[in-house]
């Protein structure tokens, strides 16, 4: 299969970029997305040309670091990660275009590379429980109802890929503080900190420069841990709640 | 933090604002509707509410009623503007090619809408609260059987929407009040962190829903004056 890539180049964080159509050629139907980006980059070192930087690492939908918005979508056209995205998806012959994950709150880098460390400084300010440490404690000292522990489960799926904030039409980052805050909130381990908690992580987020959630989903229709818009809502209870408590 | 300032300082207090705001429009949109539909029980029942709305409480109550409206519109108004601006500022640069799955059209031009809908507002007033738009329609009085003197609404509303401009300004205002509501009547719930389990369907239903429900009574007033089925 031959492609026509578009893809955003930008030497730095300080350069302006611009989109550079760039050929793929002789690409596997059954080659990810990844290894297409591969091959191409293989092409233009032989041709001594600065290659296209873009993240990746396990390669296996699991670690969040892969990005890139494919045609407009985060991850490209099929839900899952841009490494879990495979040719197969796409015409021969088709344009594509990759561009990075566009919010204020992540910085280019380079090329396709952002910097996502916004996510680790919300984590920072609130994404814990605080325990003291000592000997394990038995496994179910704390016991704790299925439907409660699925749930926590489905939040704990958040793998902070920021897919959730490129697709946002404001560059939000409800989804993922939402799932943040309701993993943790869940459980009994989380209920001591549950206000500040919801607090802490909602100001670190404004600060950061993310958008205001409009209702509007775009995040939940491409996470590829299909986290549901409605921890977004429990979130919002969370800190209506814990705003209006008079302990803070 | 200080709590009385979350509302104005952070995001979700902003949109919790946005939907309390909102969701007292619309309660106000949906009275107003439902008591301007008294048009079709007939020129008595419609003058003799118009009466009552203003004399209510020694006339006290419906100055209340305007200054809340006012306070509610500017506040979500003022809101709907910061708000736009910190999201536009949340994406300096702009994606390319940029796709859509799920937001409607409603829900991405809401500030849009709102702003049209803003703009009609005083055209409405104008018309006919103040009088100055259509001088010779406004208001007059006339003496029903038995009773003492009424301002005749009734013949104003009438004449108005006789007028096939007047009556298209006021259709393409109820068009764009219903892309607003469609959006904005349900998504309400999710701001306030109602949202959970079924209500998720019921809000998404609610928008559509209310939006309809507001088109068709508030244009079947417009269009009955126009067509001559409600006649002076």
């Amino acid at each position: 299969m031959n492609f026509t890539l578009h893809v955003w180049r930008q030497k730095d964080r300080k350069s302006p970029g611009k989109m550079e159509a760039i050929a793929a050629k002789n690409i596997l139907p059954d080659m990810s997305f990844l290894e297409m980006l591969d091959i191409v980059n293989d092409d233009l070192l032989a041709q001594g040309k600065a290659p296209i930087s873009f993240d990746h690492d396990c390669r296996e939908g699991i670690c969040g670091s892969c990005s890139l918005v494919i045609n407009g979508r985060p991850h490209g056209p099929t839900r899952g990660t841009t490494c879990q995205t495979y040719m197969r998806h796409f015409r021969d012959g088709e344009a594509i275009y990759i561009e990075p994950w566009r919010a204020k709150a992540f910085p280019v880098v380079c090329d396709l590379v952002t910097d996502r460390s916004a996510f680790d400084r919300i984590i920072q300010s609130g994404g814990y429980v605080s325990v003291n440490t000592g000997g394990a404690v038995d496994g179910n000292t704390l016991p704790i109802g299925r439907e409660t522990a699925e749930k926590a489960m489905d939040t704990s799926a958040c793998i902070g890929c920021g897919a959730c904030v490129a697709a946002c039409k404001n560059a939000s980052a409800m989804l993922f503080v939402a799932a943040k805050v309701t993993h943790l909130g869940l459980l009994p381990q989380g209920q001591p900190e549950r206000d500040s908690r919801a607090l802490s992580m909602v100001t670190t987020m404004d600060k950061e420069g993310f958008g205001n959630c409009t209702n509007q989903y775009e995040c939940e229709a491409v996470c590829p841990k299909e986290i549901s818009a409605d921890w977004i809502a429990r979130l919002n209870r969370d800190y209506i709640a814990a705003a209006g408590s008079p302990g803070e | 933090m200080n709590a009385m300032l979350a509302p104005v300082t952070t995001s979700i207090g902003k949109k919790a604002l946005m939907g309390v705001t909102g969701v007292l429009l619309v309660l106000f949109v949906l009275g107003h509707m439902t008591g301007n539909l008294l048009i079709f029980a007939g020129r008595d029942a419609i003058n003799e509410y118009a009466r009552f709305l203003h004399e209510a409480g020694h006339g006290a109550l419906i100055w209340v009623a305007r200054l809340g409206l006012l306070a509610l519109f500017v506040t979500h108004l003022a809101l709907a503007i910061l708000l736009k601006q910190e999201n536009r500022k949340a994406r300096p640069v702009r994606y390319v090619v940029e796709d859509t799955i799920q937001a409607s059209w409603a829900s991405r031009n809401m500030l849009l809408t709102g702003l049209v809908i803003f703009a009609f507002l005083a055209y409405h007033l104008a018309h006919f609260t103040l009088g100055l738009t259509d001088p010779d329609t406004f208001k007059g009085t006339y003496e029903p059987r038995g009773k003492e003197n009424l301002e005749d609404v009734y013949q104003m509303v009438v004449r108005g929407f006789q007028q096939p401009l007047v009556a298209s300004i006021y259709m393409l205002a109820q068009l764009t009040l219903c892309a607003h509501l469609w959006h904005g009547a349900g998504s309400w719930m999710q701001s306030l962190g109602l949202n959970r389990g079924k209500l998720r369907g019921a809000s998404k239903l609610m928008g559509p829903v209310i939006a309809l429900v507001v088109l068709a009574g508030n244009s079947l007033i417009v269009l009955a004056c126009l067509l001559g089925i409600v006649n002076v």
